[in-house]
């Protein structure tokens, strides 16, 4: 485990903030498995996979509810300043973000349940291609913000943001794609509405991921970055 | 402050390209090494109210001071922190030299209060003493009334002798003491008949009756329950728009709610000299961290 929890001349300080800390990794990677069963789901239309994904969106809530808790009990007998608080508030920015993911997730895994229905037409493979390009990409960033905020690497959360652009431009690119669907066949309106939705998911993935790599930066590095990446945005 | 105005103007100035250098460079650069005493940050403000430059205290063979230098600046709150025995209480007293009252104890360099040196031959340690005034740990009121504790400082120091003029001096103390409302129908009774909270307040209302330019206060809370702390805190939030004030304080959180400035002190070393903010969030030195987050002291 991490030095950069250890330390205290009271462990048992250590020891809340290393649990604090496998909590949030626990709830990561839940929320890591849901993106990923979810987008299984899609590519596959597959219901079961779906309803797996909508069965244990609860759990992701209620482990946000519990670590929320924990970080309310730690702040209150410990008063952590500098470092411990910057982990602190770090961890309690991130659970948002998971949750946020496993609710992405439950979105990609209602509409592939909807589409899974056996009397629907299904879409194109086409129209599919980007969700694959854009589902392994945003798979991508996921996982590696999951491995800094694992072993506190500020420096892979920075190879991430320098990355993230990636995702934006594949999702404006499959944007223009589905658009020359309808504009062949306004009838491909119905799928290509749900298709945009998902990649919109999918995107939301990424930009989550993102998040979570500049709460790991700031933890690491007392820097905040996210108005350097707002700026360079617009 | 001006401190602060100075910092915030020049955080203005810079672009954000410069701005993210200078954080990167703060914070990714390691921070400085635990074997390296040399102080971190500016110790020097630029309208200082003391001036203390290259202070060595000696008591006996223990160096317990090490060429000190450093500013407090007009109407600022300065806290010094520190594990125990890193040597803040001895450094405050050098401000008002009660230092000059134990035998072993030697200083050496200069401090200058507005540009005269507190430790000339010149001076008269009973005036020093009442321009720089000092509240203990235990609140400590004479056994006389409330009105007596506070007049025996004007008294001795001669600053009235008309009977309005003190009167004055006592609802004008104890006003900006906020204690005036609590003893205002019963200012012949003990001093020490006040709540510990209470008897604080009447301190630092005797060392405000002097009229000090600055207030030494020595961990001044650490003999009071939440709620009297939270008085006194406030208290010197008010009084720091007419004085400057020191603090020596054992609890982080006191020093980074009340405080402009903060100094780190270690084994006689000061270590590093920030803002309140910058120190408690990003200190630059590894000592000062590991104390602040509780890793030792």
């Amino acid at each position: 485990m991490t030095k950069t929890l250890e330390g205290h001349a009271d462990q048992r300080f250590d020891g809340e903030l290393h649990a604090l800390h496998l909590n949030v990794l626990e709830m990561g990677s839940l929320a890591l498995d849901q993106s990923r069963v979810a987008l299984q789901a899609l590519m596959g239309l597959n219901k079961d996979l779906a309803q797996k994904v909508l069965d244990r969106e609860p759990t992701v809530d209620s482990m946000e509810d519990r670590i929320d808790n924990s970080i309310v009990d730690l702040m209150t007998k410990r008063g952590p300043v500098s470092r411990d608080l910057r982990i602190t508030i770090a961890f309690s920015k991130i659970v948002v973000d998971l949750e946020r993911i496993g609710d992405e997730a439950a979105k990609i895994a209602h509409i592939v349940e909807s589409l899974s229905d056996e009397n629907q037409p299904k879409p194109a493979k086409n129209q599919m291609r980007d969700i694959s390009n854009m589902g392994k990409l945003a798979l991508g960033m996921l996982d590696t913000a999951m491995k800094s905020l694992s072993e506190l690497d500020a420096q892979l959360a920075e190879t991430l943001l320098n990355t993230d652009q990636d995702l934006d431009m594949e999702f404006q690119s499959s944007l223009r794609h589905l658009t020359t669907f309808v504009l062949e066949d306004a009838r491909n309106l119905g799928h290509t509405i749900n298709i945009t939705l998902m990649l919109k998911s999918l995107e939301r993935l990424g930009a989550h991921a993102g998040n979570i790599a500049e709460y790991v930066i700031y933890l690491v590095y007392g820097v905040n970055v996210r108005d350097e990446r707002r700026s360079g945005d617009k | 402050m001006n401190v602060e105005q100075e910092t915030g103007q020049k955080e203005m100035e810079l672009n954000p390209a410069q701005t993210k250098e200078a954080m990167d460079l703060q914070s990714k650069t390691p921070k400085v090494d635990r074997e390296n005493r040399e102080t971190v940050g500016d110790v020097r403000v630029d309208d200082p109210r003391m001036r203390c430059t290259d202070i060595n205290v000696h008591y006996g063979d223990k160096h317990a001071i090490k060429g000190l230098n450093l500013d407090v600046g007009k109407k600022e709150i300065l806290s010094m922190i520190g594990p125990s025995g890193c040597g803040k209480s001895t450094f405050l007293r050098c401000l008002n030299r009660m230092n000059d009252t134990i035998d072993s104890c030697r200083v050496t360099g200069t401090i200058e209060m507005d540009g005269v040196d507190i430790n000339g031959k010149s001076i008269d340690v009973v005036p020093l003493r009442a321009s720089v005034g000092m509240v203990f740990q235990k609140p400590n009121p004479f056994p006389k009334s409330i009105r007596e504790n506070i007049l025996f400082g004007p008294r001795i120091h001669g600053l009235a002798t008309d009977k309005d003029d003190l009167e004055e001096i006592v609802v004008n103390s104890l006003k900006k003491a906020g204690l005036w409302d609590e003893v205002k129908d019963r200012l012949d009774q003990p001093g020490t008949g006040l709540s510990g909270g209470q008897q604080q307040r009447l301190c630092i209302a005797r060392t405000i009756a002097v009229e000090p330019e600055i207030i030494l206060m020595d961990e001044p809370c650490s003999a009071l329950d939440p709620i009297s702390t939270a008085a006194i805190e406030e208290l010197m939030l008010e009084l720091s728009e007419s004085y400057s004030i020191c603090i020596v304080t054992h609890s982080m959180q006191q020093a980074a709610r009340v405080s402009n400035r903060t100094a780190y002190f270690h084994l006689g070393d000061l270590i590093e000299v920030g803002t309140t903010d910058q120190v408690f969030n990003a200190p630059l030195h590894q000592l000062t961290e590991d104390y602040i987050t509780g890793r030792f002291g």
